[in-house]
């Protein structure tokens, strides 16, 4: 059992591994001088790793449901790295629509920082607990995240769209958000980073706290900005806390995903201020030139019919399946849980969307802006509703 | 000439059917609205409700002469109809209350029945013997009674007039003056 | 009411036309349009008058009018987005503790950002009824808007002829003009038409090839879906089609399921928890990790109807119906009904046994024993031996109260006893006091003492009770709009004009989504002809 285990975790790695080198092929295909140059060597290639890399994903897949005899699908690091899988999914059914290489060197990247992100979080199996123990799980849970991956490439094909087509002479609100996204991105690199620098590290830091009118303990993994309200350091040669977090956080676990946050906001920006050192100027507007070459009409197109066919297989997993097996499970098939309501807003989102697309004729770069708040709202289900609000879904 | 009339009319037969269309669509989602927004106000309908009939039931009786009390026996008396348990504090205190005022109102045509939701008898014994209890004191084991009238915090009193009807729904403990006040209101004429 | 006569066919569309609908010449409309001034037409709803836009005045053709706006619905949907979001910053009234006053919970555990959500009634937004407005709006617009565009597309597209004007295909996004066309080729392409699955209709050489036009009907079926979805939601609130209540059952205890009118009974026959195995290897990590993980929660329950009609609080006559058990994510149902395992509790006793012994007796060899059963105890207890006990007082859940002991509850979970303890041959009593971890003698000088033997513990299973008729409604609505939304989104409506012009072709294609599957199709169609590829209008203008 335990050689199953680690032969899942060794087909993991090599589909982290074939997806940056086949991140690199599809940036070389930039450079290609053929318009839409699918025919390339370098496309070839790419988007072949790409598909064993999702082959090998699939092993992993498939070796750890056998090892741990049900879906892995049941925690956050695997229901994240499934998320990644069914992005990079997603990326070969559009790419065999539209050939767009360009669509890879953007969408891979987000896969590898959701897989990235998914390896910071306990990966061990643990046991399904009675309520996870249904078929719907795998049927919704495998649903829910191919419906939102599909809408991941819609924000993917949205980006391509707004670095090349937004205004960068000069600054503006546009250049502004623009810059906002990419500091999330690298911000989400920066969270991966710090936290696997200090996992290396083995950090440990004991605070003791009052919870509950007890006194409770948690341990820090990285060093601590904003420690427990009224928490004292254990731990000896450890950093203390820079603040205490207000009272109003609660939660044993609230100020430790605060500092987590605040570590990965703080490492996010010194990342991003260096880029912004080294390439003088906007980060997007630095992007730009690669992207002249891209048919915005196309990318256009791609994001909505992201949409557009995405919008049925999210409204299939993340509502229609997930209120059956709530109410199997939970006996109410609707219930206001904050996750169930964030489901909803994301529906709701993709509904405007459409019918501002469909009856206001919202095209172009209006539509790519929904695009990228629309995969904000589906990363803010996926992990916040998870980490900070936390309701019947949260399992990590 | 008449060509032109036919289309009139029929225009104006067209927007008077447009018309009827709409406000009948208009008017059934309108209703659709008002029952939804109503509905979720009266939602919470908690308990048995002034005006109501009282609901029949048969119960065991721990004290005096029965075995069981039948509510329907009652018919043509007052009847007051106290929900308590022995673990509740507020109820202890109005037993000596009730316990006084019985004799006297029991003359006029007024009963007191005492369900109490305990889940065993002996507890319910040695409370009535503590405090001399003399009105009837039922056990509702399985919390049937205090389902069906759908009794919520310990203790309601519900007051029923002579022709079975409830006049008064009290929740919490109750004064020996107000008592004494919504028995002389149940009390037969 | 103004119409709009067509200067090249003298068809009279009416007013909010803008197309002709009877040969497709663009109709001049109020140059305060901005879109008809576009070179390229606009193509929603086939130009044809969104019902609405119509001349009017009365009050009910406003309110009318005021829904079918795609524009009020589209913010409707915003305001019920952002407000949802709102109400999940705090917990929900229903999730924060039982026992506690909304209003200072709020307070006290957020301050006064707390105090201000619950004022504004965020802490139960999802009830409120001004949500529940939000959401009537939004399916009143759904309603209104489906009538309004959905008729008129109808029409213009059942009605639509194969000519056109030239100046619609001369104003369509895909357009190529080909100056000579053999007749061989005017045959390939009608042939090629046909192989890619278009239905192609002719009137007087001008031709008309379309497919998919079912995928237009696409977002009025599931419009049709919301608005049965929404019916069934409403048919909740009739008591009769939902009911939701809880019970809870000690095991070997049969009760009432509530909400039934006495009608169904449910026994308790067994409660089981399980925990996953420390020693599993899968799991071991895990386990050491986050600790002992449960994995089954189950309750074997009888279901039992009554038969006969009892008055409420006689004991019923009872025939079993079903047997099973209950777990969670498999509940029982019956008749309608289902029964869920929710909670559970296991602190209760169920019997506590006892002994006497002498109070000076290091060995505490039993003099006599005794056990009660907590559900039914004695009040006296002959024992062995001629010793006698009686219960003076029984605390099921006892505490002292100011230093007088009492129960919080009748619940046995910390059951405690004032014994009179007989001893044989004599007729006044000792005063004894026992229970769960405590049983001092209260007495000095006691010469007896009640020790405690043993004790049995049974678990109380919380079962909720369901019962909903609007669930088929529902799933049909859902079905519906999963058909409507595939439909819709999952195919094109597709159509190509051919417009003979001397002995040359004017070509014009349009779809309602997806132009470069169009374009490649129209491609292949052409492939083996002369005739130009359609050109993108709109491409040449960026």
């Amino acid at each position: 059992m335990g050689d199953m285990v680690s032969l899942s975790g060794n087909f993991l790695y090599l589909a982290f591994v074939l997806y940056l080198v086949a991140t690199f092929f599809f940036g070389g295909t930039i450079k290609d001088k053929r318009s839409q140059g699918t025919k390339s060597l370098a496309s070839r290639i790419a988007i072949s790793l790409t598909i064993l890399g999702f082959l090998s994903q699939v092993g992993y897949f498939i070796t750890r449901w056998i090892a741990s005899a049900h879906a892995p699908v049941s925690n956050l690091f695997e229901f994240m790295t499934f998320f990644g899988m069914m992005l990079v999914l997603a990326f070969i059914i559009i790419y065999f629509i539209y050939r767009l290489n360009m669509l890879g060197l953007f969408t891979l990247p987000v896969a590898l920082l959701v897989i990235a992100y998914a390896s910071v979080f306990p990966t061990e199996i643990s046991p399904l607990v009675p309520s996870l123990k249904s078929h719907w799980l795998y049927i919704h849970v495998t649903t829910v995240s191919l419906g939102e991956a599909i809408l991941a490439i819609s924000f993917a094909a949205g980006l391509i769209y707004l670095i090349k087509q937004v205004d960068q002479s000069k600054k503006s609100k546009r250049t502004t958000w623009l810059e906002i996204v990419i500091y999330g991105l690298i911000s989400t690199l920066g969270f991966v980073l710090i936290s696997s620098i200090f996992s290396s590290l083995d950090y440990k830091a004991t605070f003791e706290f009052p919870f509950d009118e007890q006194i409770t303990e948690v341990e820090y993994n990285l060093p601590a900005i904003a420690g427990p309200h009224e928490g004292e350091l254990l731990t000896e040669d450890r950093m203390s806390s820079v603040f205490e977090v207000p009272s109003w956080m609660k939660g044993v676990n609230a100020a430790k995903k605060f500092n987590t946050l605040l570590w990965s906001l703080v490492t996010g920006l010194a990342m991003y201020l260096i880029l912004r050192l080294l390439l003088r100027k906007r980060i997007a507007a630095a992007i730009q030139p690669l992207l002249q070459k891209a048919n915005s009409e196309l990318l256009d197109e791609i994001s909505y019919r992201a949409v557009a066919i995405g919008f049925p297989v999210f409204t299939l997993g993340g509502l229609i399946f997930a209120a059956i097996w709530a109410q199997e499970a939970w006996d109410r098939y609707w219930g206001w849980d904050p996750k169930e309501v964030w489901a909803l807003i994301t529906w709701f989102f993709y509904a405007v969307f459409l019918h501002l697309r469909l009856s206001k004729g919202w095209h172009g770069e209006k539509s790519a802006w929904l695009a990228v708040i629309g995969f904000a709202i589906i990363m803010f289900n996926l992990i916040a509703v998870n980490l900070v609000i936390a309701g019947l879904h949260s399992y990590a | 000439m008449s060509k032109i009339e036919d289309a009139n009319i029929r225009k104006r037969n067209k927007k008077r059917n447009r018309l009827i269309f709409r406000t009948i669509i208009l008017l059934v989602l309108l209703a659709a609205l008002v029952f939804a927004l109503v509905s979720n106000l009266t939602k919470e309908k908690s308990m048995i409700e002034k005006g109501d009939q009282a609901i029949p039931f048969v119960l065991k009786q721990l004290n005096g002469s029965n075995d069981t009390l039948n509510l329907s026996d009652l018919e043509g008396k007052g009847i007051m109809l106290n929900f308590w348990a022995t673990y509740c504090k507020p109820c202890e205190q109005e037993m000596p209350y009730m316990e006084s005022l019985y004799p006297v109102y029991k003359e006029k045509g007024v009963e007191i029945v005492a369900v109490s939701v305990d889940a065993t008898e002996l507890v319910i014994n040695r409370f009535v013997e503590k405090y001399q209890l003399s009105f009837p004191i039922v056990h509702d084991r399985d919390g049937q009674v205090m389902d069906a009238y759908n009794i919520g915090p310990l203790p309601t009193t519900l007051f029923i007039n002579p022709d079975g009807e409830v006049v008064e729904i009290v929740k919490g403990p109750l004064t020996l003056s107000r008592l004494e006040g919504y028995l002389q209101q149940i009390q037969p004429k | 009411m103004r119409k709009l006569t067509c200067d090249a066919c003298g068809h009279v569309n009416p007013q909010g036309t803008s197309i002709c609908s009877e040969c497709g010449k663009p109709l001049q409309i109020d140059s305060n349009d901005i879109e008809s001034n576009k070179s390229l037409l606009n193509m929603r709803y086939d130009g044809s008058a969104v019902r609405s836009k119509t001349h009017n005045k009365s009050i009910v053709d406003k309110i009318w009018n005021f829904f079918s706006s795609v524009k009020i619905g589209v913010t409707l949907i915003v305001i019920t987005l952002i407000a949802s979001a709102v109400g999940t910053i705090l917990p929900q009234e229903m999730y924060i503790p039982p026992n506690v006053q909304p209003a200072d919970h709020y307070k006290d555990e957020y301050g006064i950002f707390g105090q201000i959500y619950y004022q504004l009634g965020f802490h139960n937004l999802y009830s409120s009824w001004w949500y529940m407005i939000l959401i009537a709006l939004i399916g009143i617009s759904i309603f209104i808007v489906s009538i309004d565009r959905g008729v008129p597309l109808y029409r213009a597209l059942t009605n639509q002829k194969p000519t056109r004007h030239e100046s619609f295909l001369k104003r369509q996004k895909l357009f190529s003009e080909t100056d000579f066309v053999s007749q061989d080729d005017q045959e390939n392409i009608i042939f090629s038409l046909k192989k890619h699955r278009y239905k192609v209709r002719e009137e007087n050489g001008h031709i008309l090839a379309e497919k998919g036009r079912f995928s237009r009907w696409g977002p009025y079926v599931n419009h049709l879906g919301l608005i049965i979805f929404l019916f069934g939601s409403l048919l909740r609130f009739i008591p009769f089609m939902h009911i939701d209540d809880f019970v809870w059952i000690r095991e070997g205890d049969t009760v009432v399921i509530p909400k039934t009118d006495g009608e169904y009974y449910v026994k308790n026959e067994n409660f089981i928890l399980e925990t996953y195995d420390e020693e599993d290897e899968r799991f071991s990590e895990a386990i050491k990790n986050k600790g002992m993980v449960a994995s089954n929660y189950q309750t074997d329950v009888v279901i039992y109807k009554s038969t006969g009609t009892q008055l409420i609080g006689q004991d019923p006559d009872l025939a079993e119906i079903k047997q099973g058990s209950i777990r969670v994510n498999h509940p029982i149902k019956f008749d309608g009904y289902a029964l869920y395992q929710s909670s559970y509790q296991q602190n209760e006793f169920s019997s506590i046994s006892f002994k006497i012994h002498k109070a000076e007796d290091k060995d505490e060899k039993a003099l006599a024993n005794f056990t009660v059963d907590l559900t039914k105890p004695q009040s006296l207890y002959e024992l062995e031996n001629g010793y006698r006990v009686e219960i003076d007082q029984y605390f099921p859940e006892y505490f002292l109260d100011e230093g007088v002991p009492r129960s919080k509850s009748k619940y046995p979970r910390n059951p405690a006893f004032v014994f009179f303890v007989y001893p044989p041959n004599q007729g006044e009593p000792e005063i004894s006091f026992a229970g769960i971890g405590r049983n001092v003698s209260s007495g000095e000088g006691n010469e007896y003492k009640v020790g405690l033997t043993g004790f049995e513990m049974r678990d109380v299973t919380g079962l909720s009770v369901k019962r909903d008729y609007t669930l088929p409604i529902l799933g049909l609505g859902a079905a519906i709009f999963m058909i409507g939304v595939i439909q819709g989104m999952y195919w094109q409506h597709r159509r190509i004009w051919l417009h003979p012009k001397g002995n040359g072709l004017m070509i014009a294609a349009h779809t309602n989504k997806n132009w470069y599957g169009l374009k490649n199709e129209f491609a292949k169609i052409i492939a083996d002809t002369e005739i130009n590829m359609v050109i993108d209008q709109e491409q040449e203008d960026d």
